[in-house]
């Protein structure tokens, strides 16, 4: 988890003095501002990677000498399929079309989005398509 | 563990060292590429670190072509059963070309600043000031005296929509007029949507931008008359937001502007 | 929450197949990132072909001068929406929602993506999105026609009224929150569930670009997004933030869209950087050279990349010439370190020219052009000169072109892993000579009627500008292109009608896809061989020469300790570069 962490945490780092630079530079908002916003971006996760990183104990995926059967066990629960997703997209895209339209769309397309969001956490609760 | 083959072929180092001499012996004509050699001092700046860097670029350019092509004709196939040596890495050469375009980018970040110093400085006492203005879809060109009035006016005169001509040159659209070999101050303004400001021949385009105004200098340094285009999109007629410009002798200059200030254009 | 109703997944097991629906539902319900891969490369496709059709449309109006076989507002849409599809709807998304999608859970050994209905719903947006902007052709104004830039004032509800310009900017929401998602779950992916032994610094290249790219897509596109709703209020609720008259200033805009669309530029290279040093080296029967200057070098241009955003804006004589400049041409180092350590991957080594090589060297040649004109540009001055003209046109498709061709090497690479059929190699080799060729006769000639001063978006030019003769060439090339993509389809419908069986490994390639079957079962693996090196599967085929990794001097220990940054120089990059170490049997 470690390299992870330097990854984002170059990211902060990077953007933190290109930033200060910039900013010594020219004293121009926006760009500045976004390239704060790139620093926070990078150094937070990565300072609460490195911070899991110490806490954790190593992963098999970390280990260059684990065997796969250290790998063992429960990965993660993956859905072998769902509708909701799509309902979900087709509502987005209803909402979307109202602030074109401004028209009926919109309550389509929330009800869509409200009715997939309650139907994907009782998929998630008990399994669903799967 | 060495790769004793990376290193320009020699074939490619007579290439560059030839196309360096060919530079050379043509004196102080450096090679175009294309390009506009330049009508003003500042268009002529910009021709040379063009020429230039073309150069540089063509020359590094040639030599990593000529190294992939190498790699692709001296180690291609041919032998299905004898497995290449498992080399992956060589610090000393990656060093190598890590460090040398280093150094590249700052000679031409060199370069770079003292040409754009050039070109964007402005003249203490411009001879001429003309107040741009990009419009959809055409250009105003007000001269300006000292005191900042307008002396005289050269505008689009068919707007919405524009004429479907062409030519830049052609005279249906606006052609101001610039004096030889003294500086001209323009100041550029938008009056709606963002344009270019774009004479090809001067190697110089700027934004007209709206709520901000650009001011740069020209010298021109030839006579003749250079056609102008918006160079930014700037909606339905876009290519039709033509203009030309004409450098004539500071004599002719002043006998226009007097024409142009006397035949009443001027508000 | 209890998952138990799910089957957990275990690695070494063999999971018995799940049946879920079949047929059309299948494809709409299915959460497989396989599935969802495959639905985004088609979709990408579907769009790529539309915004090709619209680029003949485009050379066709400029075959000729003072063109009247377009209206100017036709041609306006057309350019329009043909950066606007390429950029936005096939280039990004085919990478990080199509090939990513499918081989980087297969790359790392893993089951799925993280967050498998999350991914579902990022095709269902990016489909949603696209189709909204395609819809705009059937309004009554127009689809949109400011530019794939929509630069302020432009795109306001002055000058660009209608449904079609609004659909264009709710339809890049949509897709901007699907590219979003999509990077969440593949750095969530990438960082949690790698195959044992499966360090970060044995992922394959392309792994590790689409890592970077991801987070690439964090940086930009929520300020893009964020952008186009300010875009929305100023056009709707009558705010006046990219307005003159209301206070607000037009050049925001430009910050705000180049902030995000260089990245986006990177976003669409890295990954296809990625595949070309796979497939470089799959063909070269050699592993990476450098490869932890590569990795390096691919975050050194990300980063490199989102601090460079001005250099499109040179011209407005508003922003910071010198250190937009500079940063710009810092870019040439890492890239230059790439093409180095491309070229030394094909060194020594025993180089064959399947279709998917020949594709990745047309992209080293192609990109090449690209890169160096990019450094000119790079320059103020000669941008001062060559701005908005065809010079930048035909650059930034030296580098979309050369995406394209890296693109189709990903295709034929992994077309036989993702169908378990071969493609046609006479016809794949008709697509890449027609392409190259094609390309070339198309965009060099752009070069030089840019520098004859041939502004672009112009819908015509007049006979006496001197353009005439170098867009015919440019016409005649695109139809090379589009004889060398209908090839591409014929080949696709050839392996479809008469398939050729490809096994499980037909390029005797070395990264842990190939190790499962062709194309794999769900969830992706029944069994998975030892992980050792960079190169698991090549390690199992090819024991002889086979790599053996050391414990190297840990240096980078000590440096580690002084904090962020340096720490870096270490683990990425120069120290730690020779602690791999070469068995040699032939010598």
């Amino acid at each position: 988890m470690k390299i992870e962490s330097y990854v984002f945490l170059f990211v902060g780092f990077f953007f933190g003095l290109v930033g200060l630079v910039y900013w010594l530079l020219s004293y121009e908002d926006a760009g500045s501002t976004m390239l704060l916003g790139t620093f926070l971006l990078g150094s937070v996760p990565g300072f609460y990677y490195l911070w899991w990183s110490r806490r954790m104990s190593p992963r098999p995926a970390d280990d260059p000498n684990a065997s796969v059967e250290d790998g063992a066990g429960v990965v993660g629960a993956f859905p072998g399929s769902s509708i909701w997703p799509f309902v979900i997209g087709i509502g987005a895209t209803f909402v979307a079309l109202a602030l074109v339209f401004g028209a009926w769309t919109l309550a389509v397309g929330l009800f869509l989005v409200v009715a997939s969001l309650v139907g994907v956490i009782y998929e998630s609760r008990r399994g669903g398509l799967v | 563990m060495g790769v004793p083959g990376v290193g320009k072929p020699r074939w490619i180092a007579r290439f560059s060292l030839l196309s360096m001499l060919a530079v050379v012996l043509g004196g102080c004509s450096l090679p175009t590429f294309g390009a506009f050699r330049g009508a003003t001092t500042q268009g002529q700046a910009e021709f040379k670190l063009w020429s230039w860097m073309t150069i540089a670029g063509l020359v590094v350019a040639v030599i990593v072509w000529g190294l992939i092509l190498w790699a692709v004709i001296a180690y291609r196939r041919r032998d299905p059963d004898k497995m290449p040596r498992q080399f992956h890495s060589n610090l000393p050469v990656e060093i190598i070309y890590t460090t040398i375009p280093l150094i590249i980018v700052a000679f031409i970040f060199f370069y770079t600043v003292t040409t754009e110093n050039k070109i964007d400085a402005l003249a203490p006492n411009p001879a001429v000031t003309i107040k741009v203005t990009g419009f959809q879809w055409g250009w105003s060109f007000s001269y300006r005296n000292s005191a900042g009035k307008q002396i005289a006016l050269v505008e689009t005169a068919q707007r919405r929509p524009p004429v479907l001509a062409g030519n830049p040159t052609s005279p249906e659209y606006p052609q101001f007029v610039l004096p030889l070999g003294e500086t001209t101050r323009i100041v550029l303004q938008s009056a709606d949507v963002v344009h270019g400001f774009y004479i090809p021949a001067f190697n110089f385009s700027r934004y007209a931008l709206p709520g901000v105004t650009n001011t740069f200098d020209f010298t021109p340094v030839h006579t003749g008359v250079f056609p102008g285009h918006c160079s930014q999109y700037c909606g339905l007629y876009h290519a039709e937001m033509l203009f030309s410009v004409r450098v004539v002798k500071p004599g002719a200059f002043q006998t226009w502007l007097n024409a142009e200030s006397a035949s009443g254009v001027v508000a | 929450m209890t998952p138990a109703a799910y089957r957990p997944v275990v690695l070494d097991e063999s999971p018995e197949h799940e049946h879920g629906p079949s047929g059309l539902l299948k494809w709409i319900t299915s959460t497989d990132h396989k599935v969802i891969g495959k639905s985004y490369m088609i979709t990408s496709l579907v769009f790529f072909l539309l915004a090709g059709l619209m680029a003949m449309l485009i050379r066709a109006q400029l075959a000729n001068p003072d063109s009247t076989l377009l209206s100017q507002h036709t041609y306006n849409e057309m350019f329009t929406m043909h950066g606007s599809l390429m950029i936005y709807l096939f280039v990004g998304p085919v990478a990080f929602g199509g090939l990513a999608n499918y081989i980087v859970p297969l790359q790392i050994g893993a089951p799925d993506m993280a967050f498998p209905r999350l991914n579902a719903l990022s095709y269902w947006l990016y489909l949603g999105g696209g189709s909204l902007m395609m819809t705009g052709f059937l309004t009554t104004g127009s689809a949109a026609d400011f530019g794939w830039v929509a630069y302020a004032p432009l795109s306001n509800s002055i000058n660009t009224p209608g449904a079609g310009p609004d659909l264009w900017i709710v339809a890049l929401l949509l897709t901007g929150f699907s590219a979003i998602f999509t990077s969440v779950n593949l750095v969530s992916t990438i960082y949690y569930l790698r195959a044992p032994g499966m360090t970060m610094f044995r992922m394959p290249i392309f792994t590790w670009n689409m890592l970077v790219t991801g987070i690439l897509i964090l940086i930009a596109f929520p300020v893009f997004t964020s952008a186009l709703v300010l875009l929305w209020c100023d056009r709707h609720l009558g705010t006046h933030i990219f307005e003159v008259s209301g206070g607000g200033v037009p050049v925001l805009w430009q910050d705000l869209f180049w902030f995000f669309g260089h990245p986006e530029v990177y976003i669409l290279a890295l990954p296809f950087f990625g595949i070309v040093t796979d497939v470089i080296a799959v063909f070269s029967r050699k592993p990476i050279f450098g490869y932890r200057g590569m990795v390096f070098a691919t975050i050194s241009i990300a980063a490199l990349s989102t601090s460079v955003w001005a250099h499109h804006m040179f011209t407005t004589g508003v922003v910071l010439l010198p250190f937009f400049s500079l940063m710009s041409y810092l870019i040439a180092v890492p890239t230059g370190i790439k093409f180095f350590n491309w070229i030394g991957t094909m060194w020594r080594g025993s180089v064959k020219f399947d279709t998917p090589m020949l594709f990745a060297v047309g992209f080293l040649v192609t990109f090449l052009m690209g890169g160096v004109s990019g450094i000119l540009l790079a320059s103020p001055p000669i941008d001062f000169a060559t701005h908005d003209t065809y010079f930048v046109v035909a650059h930034f498709h030296s580098v979309v072109m050369s995406l394209v061709m890296a693109a189709f090497a990903g295709f034929f690479y992994w077309y036989p892993k993702m169908t378990g059929r071969m493609l046609r190699e006479g016809l794949g080799k008709a697509t890449f000579w027609l392409m190259f060729v094609g390309t070339n006769v198309t965009f060099l000639p752009m070069y030089l009627v840019g520098l004859k001063g041939m502004p672009r978006r112009i819908a015509e030019y007049a006979a006496t500008d001197g353009f005439t003769t170098l867009n015919r060439i440019s016409s005649a090339g695109s139809v090379l292109l589009f004889f060398s993509v209908s090839i591409f389809l014929v080949n696709a419908l050839v392996s479809w009608w008469k398939p050729i069986p490809a096994g499980d490994n037909p390029w005797d390639a070395s990264s842990l896809e190939w190790a499962t079957t062709s194309p794999p079962p769900q969830h992706n693996f029944l069994k998975i061989p030892p992980i050792r090196s960079q190169r698991p599967v090549w390690d199992h085929n090819h024991p002889e020469d086979r790599i053996i990794e050391r414990e190297g001097p840990r240096l980078g220990a000590l440096v580690a300790s002084a904090g962020g940054g340096t720490v870096l120089l270490d683990e990425v990059g120069l120290v730690g570069a020779d602690t791999i170490e070469t068995r040699d049997p032939d010598r």
